[in-house]
This record gives C-alpha cells, sequence and structure tokens, in this order.
C-alpha cells in the first residue's frame, strides 16, 4: 500500500517547545520524514538595539537573552568589553563573579531537569525542580535585587558587594543541593519510564557534535570534554577544584543527566569560592563614560547552555559599532532538524527537550 | 593571560602555502575571499592545526566594506584563531558557503544572510531568511538600515 507523506505544525503555541518555537514535521504516519525548525518569534533584534546603546547599557538587554541564568549572559558581555580596554578585575569581583554564576547555573540547570520531566510525562518533577529553585533565586535576589534579570555586572566588577546574610544563606542552600539531587536523581533518572523514554534516542555522536559546533550538556552528553571553565579557564576556575561530567552514549538520557551531576559540582564550587573569596575592592577602576579603544574583541564564557560568545567593535565612541552575541541556544538547535529524522513525534518532544533552548536566547 | 594562538613556525608554514593571508599583530588572520574555502579546508584537515570546531562565525558593516569574522577552535591543540574576511563589494556581497565544511556555519550564515544580507554562495538552497518573515524588506544590522520608533543611533 502507498503512503503519502503529511505535514503537521508543532508551535509556536506549544508547551514543549519551551516558548514561541515552531516545528514543521513531515510525517509519515508517526515517523519523522523531515524536520524544518522555525525560530524567530521572539526576535527582538538586541544586536541592533545595542548599537544605539551605551556600552554600559547593554547589560540588562543581556539579561533577557537567556533569561534563566541571567548572571552568565551579563558575564560574557562584560568579559568582552574588559578585553577590548584590558581591564584587570579585582580578584573579589571575580570571586563574586563565580559564585553568583554558578548559582545562576545552578536555577537554569534546575528548570531544564523539571521542564525536561515534564517533557516526558512526568509533570510532578516540575513542582520538585521549582520548589528548589526558588532558594537559589532567593539567594540571587539578596544579591541583586532581581529575580531573573539581574544587570549585577559591571564592566570591571559587579555592582554591589554580597550582603551579610548572603553567607549563611548560601551556606544552608549548598548543604540542601546534593540532597535536592538525590531526589531528583531518585524521582526522575531512576524512573524506568523516563528511562525508555530516553535512553539511545536522538543520539549525537562526537564528531557530529564538533562538526555542528555544539556546546555545553548537549555535547558533554556525547563525551567530548569541551567546557571553557577547563579548557580555557578564564576568572578564577584554575584556583577551584571540580570535576566536568562526561555522558558516554550521547542520548537524551546523558544529556539530562549530566546536568544534574553539573549542579552537584556547581555546588562544590560555590564552597571553595565561598572558602577562598578575599577581601577588597568589587569594582576596578573604570573611566565613567567607557570609550574602548578602535578595534575588535571576541571573549567566551561557559553559560548553562554552552559556549556563549560576544563579538564586540569599537570605533571609539561612547557606543559599541557592532555586537554580536554567539548563544549556545540557537546554535545548539541548527542541529535539531537532522537529529529529529527517523523518529517518532513523541520522541521529537524528548529530544527537544534535552537540548534545553531557551527561545530568548536563540532569537535574541 | 594565557596565549592560546598558533605557534608562530605554523604560522608561518601557512603564509608560505597561502601568500595573499595577513597576519595581523594580535595574531588575528585576514584571507583574501577567494582563498576562504583551501584555507579553512587545509586548517580543518593538516593535523598539525585540527581547527576542527568553528565555533562563532558572524560579520560587521563597515563604510568601505563587509567583514566576516570566524571563531575556530582546535579540540585537539587546545589552539584558537579569528579569520577575517573582507568583502569590498558593498552593493553585492557576496562570500563563498563554509556549510560544506562545518555543519555549525549553517545556522550561523542563516543568521548573517537574515540581518545583514551578505549572500552565502555555493551551496544550494542556501541562504534564506532564519528570523524575519520572508517578506521582510532589507537587513537591519546593516548601517544604512532605516528604522523607526526607538532611539536614534
Amino acid at each position: 500500500m502507498k503512503t503519502q507523506t503529511y505535514s503537521l505544525n508543532l508551535g509556536p503555541q506549544h508547551p514543549s517547545t519551551h516558548g514561541v518555537f515552531r516545528i514543521i514535521l513531515e510525517l509519515d504516519g508517526e515517523t519523522v520524514v523531515k524536520a524544518t525548525p522555525v525560530p524567530g518569534y521572539l526576535h527582538r533584534g538586541i544586536e541592533k538595539l545595542a548599537e544605539a546603546r551605551t556600552y554600559t547599557q547593554v547589560i540588562p538587554y543581556t539579561d533577557r537573552m537567556d533569561y534563566l541564568a541571567g548572571m552568565l549572559m551579563n558575564w560574557g558581555y562584560v568579559q568582552a568589553v574588559e578585553k577590548l580596554m584590558g581591564i584587570e578585575v579585582p580578584e573579589r569581583a571575580e570571586y563574586i563573579r563565580v559564585i553568583v554564576g554558578e548559582l545562576s547555573r545552578i536555577a537554569s540547570h534546575m528548570i531544564a531537569t523539571g521542564a525536561y520531566g515534564g517533557d516526558i510525562g512526568a509533570l510532578t518533577a516540575f513542582t520538585y525542580t521549582f520548589r528548589d529553585r526558588e532558594y537559589c533565586i532567593d539567594l540571587l535576589e539578596m544579591v541583586s535585587g532581581s529575580r531573573m534579570t539581574f544587570s549585577y555586572f559591571r564592566v570591571g566588577g559587579v555592582a554591589d558587594d554580597l550582603p551579610g546574610e548572603f553567607y549563611p544563606a548560601a551556606r544552608k542552600f549548598l548543604a540542601d543541593l546534593p540532597g535536592m539531587c538525590d531526589e531528583y536523581d531518585g524521582l526522575i533518572t531512576g524512573n524506568e519510564i523516563f528511562q525508555a523514554r530516553t535512553k539511545h534516542v536522538g543520539v549525537i555522536t562526537p564528531e557530529m557534535g564538533i562538526n555542528y559546533s555544539l556546546s555545553g550538556p548537549t555535547l558533554r552528553g556525547s563525551g567530548v570534554n569541551y567546557d571553557l571553565r577547563k579548557v580555557r579557564p578564564y576568572s578564577v576556575y584554575d584556583r577551584l577544584n571540580f570535576e566536568v561530567p562526561l555522558g558516554k552514549n550521547g542520548d537524551c538520557f546523558d544529556r539530562f543527566r549530566i546536568r544534574i551531576e553539573e549542579m552537584r559540582q556547581c555546588g562544590k564550587i560555590i564552597q571553595q569560592a565561598l572558602d577562598q573569596i578575599p577581601e577588597g575592592s568589587i569594582q576596578a577602576k573604570v573611566p565613567k563614560v567607557i570609550k574602548p579603544p578602535v578595534g575588535d574583541a571576541y571573549a567566551e564564557v561557559e553559560s548553562s547552555k554552552g559556549v556563549y560568545g560576544c563579538y564586540l567593535v569599537s570605533d571609539g565612541s561612547p557606543k559599541p559599532y557592532r555586537v554580536h552575541f554567539r548563544r549556545p541556544s540557537f546554535i545548539n538547535l541548527g542541529y535539531l532538524a537532522k537529529l529529529c529524522e527517523g523518529w517518532k513525534i513523541a520522541d521529537v518532544i524528548a529530544i527537544l527537550g534535552s537540548i534545553d533552548i531557551v527561545l530568548g536566547e536563540v532569537d535574541c | 593571560m594565557a596565549d592560546y594562538s598558533i605557534p608562530a613556525d605554523l604560522m608561518e608554514a601557512l603564509k608560505n602555502k597561502f601568500p595573499g593571508l595577513e597576519i595581523q599583530e594580535n595574531r588575528d588572520v585576514i584571507v583574501p575571499a577567494a582563498d576562504l574555502i583551501p584555507f579553512m579546508s587545509e586548517i580543518k584537515d593538516n593535523q598539525d592545526y585540527a581547527m576542527d570546531f568553528l565555533t562563532n562565525l558572524t560579520g560587521a558593516d563597515y563604510k568601505d566594506r563587509f567583514e566576516m569574522v570566524y571563531n575556530l577552535v582546535s579540540m585537539t591543540h587546545g589552539y584558537t584563531l579569528m579569520v577575517k574576511v573582507r568583502i569590498e563589494d558593498k552593493e553585492k556581497p557576496e562570500i563563498p558557503s563554509l556549510c560544506p565544511i562545518w555543519g555549525g556555519a549553517n545556522w550561523q550564515e542563516r543568521e548573517i544572510y537574515d540581518l545583514m544580507g551578505i549572500v552565502f554562495t555555493g551551496y544550494t538552497g542556501h541562504p534564506t531568511r532564519i528570523f524575519l518573515d520572508d517578506n521582510f524588506q532589507g537587513h537591519p544590522l546593516r548601517k544604512d538600515f532605516q528604522w523607526q520608533g526607538g532611539r536614534e543611533a
């Protein structure tokens, strides 16, 4: 019997797309013949807007890319400006950056973990990770005054010192964190149905991962040891002792699992940073009006989704001539079409969720 | 800060192979558009360099030219390299596509085509717009793009 393929529109308004994102699926029965991702529903033109702002005014826009890990978005941008101007950031500020950055990473991974459970059909997982993320967000609110859009980083340092009540609260959270991760592992990772849905599904080989410029847990799930905090340590990461969790099979399960492992490592990093943090200034000497010399610079940090880079061109004026953000969600998503081919519709949801995208970052 | 650039002798060898290559003070390289594909294939496939990871691809619009910027990383050696290509033709900017070499170039080139209007040649059906509507007129990241609202640039 001859059958015809038909197309199905997944999204742009669909809970599993984690925002406004559309995939046109060409299906043969339930099997995907071709997938065409259509991003752009959240495109705000941040790179263009930045050209009409001063360097400092760009910082709040970076919060609104990956709004689940705003601190890390701030970091990538200010690091590029600092590189362009040759600014040395005071040690205390670097430690504060590591602490809040890793807290942001935990918050982001908690959402990824819970939302992925929800994608697979275990919506209960969502309530657990969101409950714990609230503690994390409380800590960041203590530091910056905001829950998600922090704008806490400044060129040459951070906006404010850590408040006194932060330290005991952070230590309390760190003490609870391993237990939280155990709970997720018991609730989701160990679940038989969850494993059946995610193991050996959507396999990314290390070669393809590198060829498609994937990064973050999406690449490390395939066993490629590429974490900027280790391979090209920035800030004070070379003084902190932590491991990079790696997957073996490159399937959805591995990508999911290493995020929980990463949260445990983040806890270790923050613990050490709290122990080592020196007294001192939190802001380098920076002119009131930031005018980098003519030239360009490219800097990268490891965000929760992968390598987040910023390319800056200065013409010597107080406003950037060109800003480009290398957003890991966007580039990781570029492989989705190939990854979905041959899988069933339900697997598409599992695959998309395992990449962990944020549409604010994809569309920029 | 640690130095991750390619050692000087290896850069020298590249310069001998591609005489059009221009090595800048900060060790960024400027490649003539005609040499782009052979140059990229060489540094990717030659195991002395093994620049197998195209981390970033973008462009910039200057008064007299467009400039493509490629950031490469070697997973094996840990080198990083910034490659730039100047496109002098401001009316009809064209450059060979890197899609046959890196899958990761595909979406990034589509983004640059969409927002800056640089056409990537040599790859069928590529590039198409990725963020903006297919009927959208113009390319917003160009400096001469006219827009309404917002603040004056």
